[in-house]
């Protein structure tokens, strides 16, 4: 298979990146090193190339009932330049994917984001239900035609209102607007996938060097750091904390309930019932490891002799200096300070499971 | 992008370095094997007295992003361990062939068979 660059991939060989294959795109991993780009986002801004997600736009008269069968969480609220965080779910109630939907500012229908490598699958699963419900909508795909980035961190909101036609400072946490930025049309998301507060930005990929350029002096940043950030923040990884062929996991167990929305009738609604009525036996946790080791996907949870569930994903967290982790565990014992322990190599790391939210939680913010 | 190759010192194939002084020899990881990892997170090392079999692993680097062990690139007696590095890791990276180095083996065996600087920069192109 031939790996899909993205708008940015000569700027970033120009700007000396190492790259890595994800989701079937060739994207930066590394600009500088993996530290220096997330203390950047933690202490004042970074930016992104996240070109790799998928975009999709929905149009037409049944545009937001389709949308509320396929997303679980109430589309019918949103307002123009409103957005939502979703889960994307089987007959089954399995996790697909997870996505950010937009009621697109200035345009009709919405813009969803897939992870990378779903967008066509997902315009496929749009598609086929729309014609099997006899909806009226159009369901395209723009992915290779359009451009992401993200500017994210303390200072980010503030960058962006200076370079773009229009102040970014008044829009709420997920709320979008349309402005222009080095000429270029985009659509402005306060939105990420840090934990900071910072924006996404859409635009078409012709104009993704000046849009890119626009933000030279912020520091560049690669999905190393991507990584490490949204794991600090306990954010999940579609494919990786979750995924429908080696990781099937329904929200309940992902803990991403607060997205389902069970008076919409959404595909996958009834079985999630007849699961939150049986009780999940497993649950995603955070760990964090007490020895010098890192937990890495796939190690094994141990507790009482027995093996309790499995790492998803892992990482030493750059700002707590403390390695942390997610992974499923029996849900008896998913509860907070339960000490167990992690397979690390030939021995066993002691562990406690601790609120996944790593970095709110060590700050107080809960 | 150029890695830090010094002329006075032998490499092994599994990327660490050799640096003989009189009847010790030093062993660290090379500048394009600290790279390779990126940020250096912890360092397991053995302890001062134990014996090294050529070829044998003897320590781990774990960075954020990889685990790798590290090999004995010649036998014998370990002399001396660099505790700082367990303490601060990101010497590793920050200066591979000084203050990052990792143990000092008794030895009056030869490095010649070991690469040279050119051959390493070769085996690294």
């Amino acid at each position: 298979m031939t790996l899909q660059k993205p708008p940015l991939y000569s700027a970033h060989r120009a700007a000396d990146a190492d790259f890595t294959d994800f989701g079937g795109w060739e994207m930066p991993v590394t600009f500088d090193s993996i530290r220096t780009e997330h203390s950047a986002v933690r202490e004042t801004a970074g930016r992104f190339d996240v070109s790799h997600m998928g975009e999709v736009v929905v149009r037409g008269p049944d545009a937001t009932e389709l949308m509320d069968r396929l997303t679980t969480n109430a589309v019918g609220e949103l307002e123009p330049g409103d957005a939502q965080y979703s889960c994307i779910l089987d007959e089954n109630g399995i996790l697909l994917d997870d996505t950010v939907v937009y009621r697109r500012p200035e345009r009709d229908g919405y813009l969803f984001v897939p992870n990378a490598g779903h967008d066509e699958q997902m315009t496929n699963r749009w598609r086929r239900f729309a014609a099997e419900t006899d909806f009226d909508v159009a369901v395209e795909n723009v992915t290779d035609e359009t451009g992401m980035i993200a500017i994210q961190g303390p200072e980010a909101v503030d960058a962006v209102s200076s370079v773009a036609s229009d102040s970014v400072s008044d829009l709420d946490r997920f709320c979008a607007r349309r402005i222009g930025i080095a000429g270029a049309d985009c659509l402005v998301a306060r939105t990420g996938y840090t934990g900071e507060d910072g924006v996404e930005i859409v635009f078409s990929a012709t104009d993704a060097e000046s849009v890119w350029d626009a933000f030279d002096g912020i520091q560049r940043c690669g999905l190393g750091a991507r990584d490490t950030l949204r794991l600090e923040a306990g954010l999940l990884l579609s494919g990786q904390d979750f995924d429908p062929d080696d990781e099937p996991r329904t929200p309940l167990e992902a803990g991403l309930e607060f997205v389902v929305d069970f008076s919409t009738p959404f595909v996958g609604a009834d079985a999630l019932r007849e699961l939150e009525a049986a009780g999940v036996d497993e649950r995603l946790v955070g760990l964090r490891v007490d020895e010098r080791a890192i937990a890495r996907a796939g190690y094994s949870i141990v507790a009482d002799g027995a093996e309790i569930g499995a790492v998803t994903s892992g990482t030493m967290s750059p700002t707590l200096g403390v390695p942390v982790a997610l992974g499923y565990v029996d849900a008896a014992y998913a509860d907070e300070g339960t000490e167990i322990g992690i397979e690390v190599r030939d021995s066993v790391a002691d562990a406690t499971i601790v609120d996944q939210r790593f970095l709110a939680a060590q700050e107080g913010d809960t | 992008m150029t890695f830090e190759i010094p002329a006075q010192r032998r490499y092994a194939e599994s990327h660490e370095w050799i640096l003989r002084r009189d009847d010790v020899v030093r062993v660290g990881i090379t500048d394009f094997a600290q790279d390779e990892l990126g940020d250096i997170v912890f360092v397991e090392l053995p302890a001062a007295g134990e014996t090294l079999e050529e070829g044998t692993e003897f320590g781990v680097v774990e960075s954020i992003k990889a685990i790798s062990d590290v090999y004995a690139p010649v036998s014998g007696p370990i002399a001396a361990v660099n505790e700082a590095i367990l303490d601060r890791p990101e010497l590793v990276n920050e200066d591979p062939y000084g203050e990052g180095w990792m143990i000092e083996l008794e030895t009056d065996d030869s490095l010649d068979h070991l690469l040279d600087p050119d051959q390493y920069e070769e085996q690294i192109q």
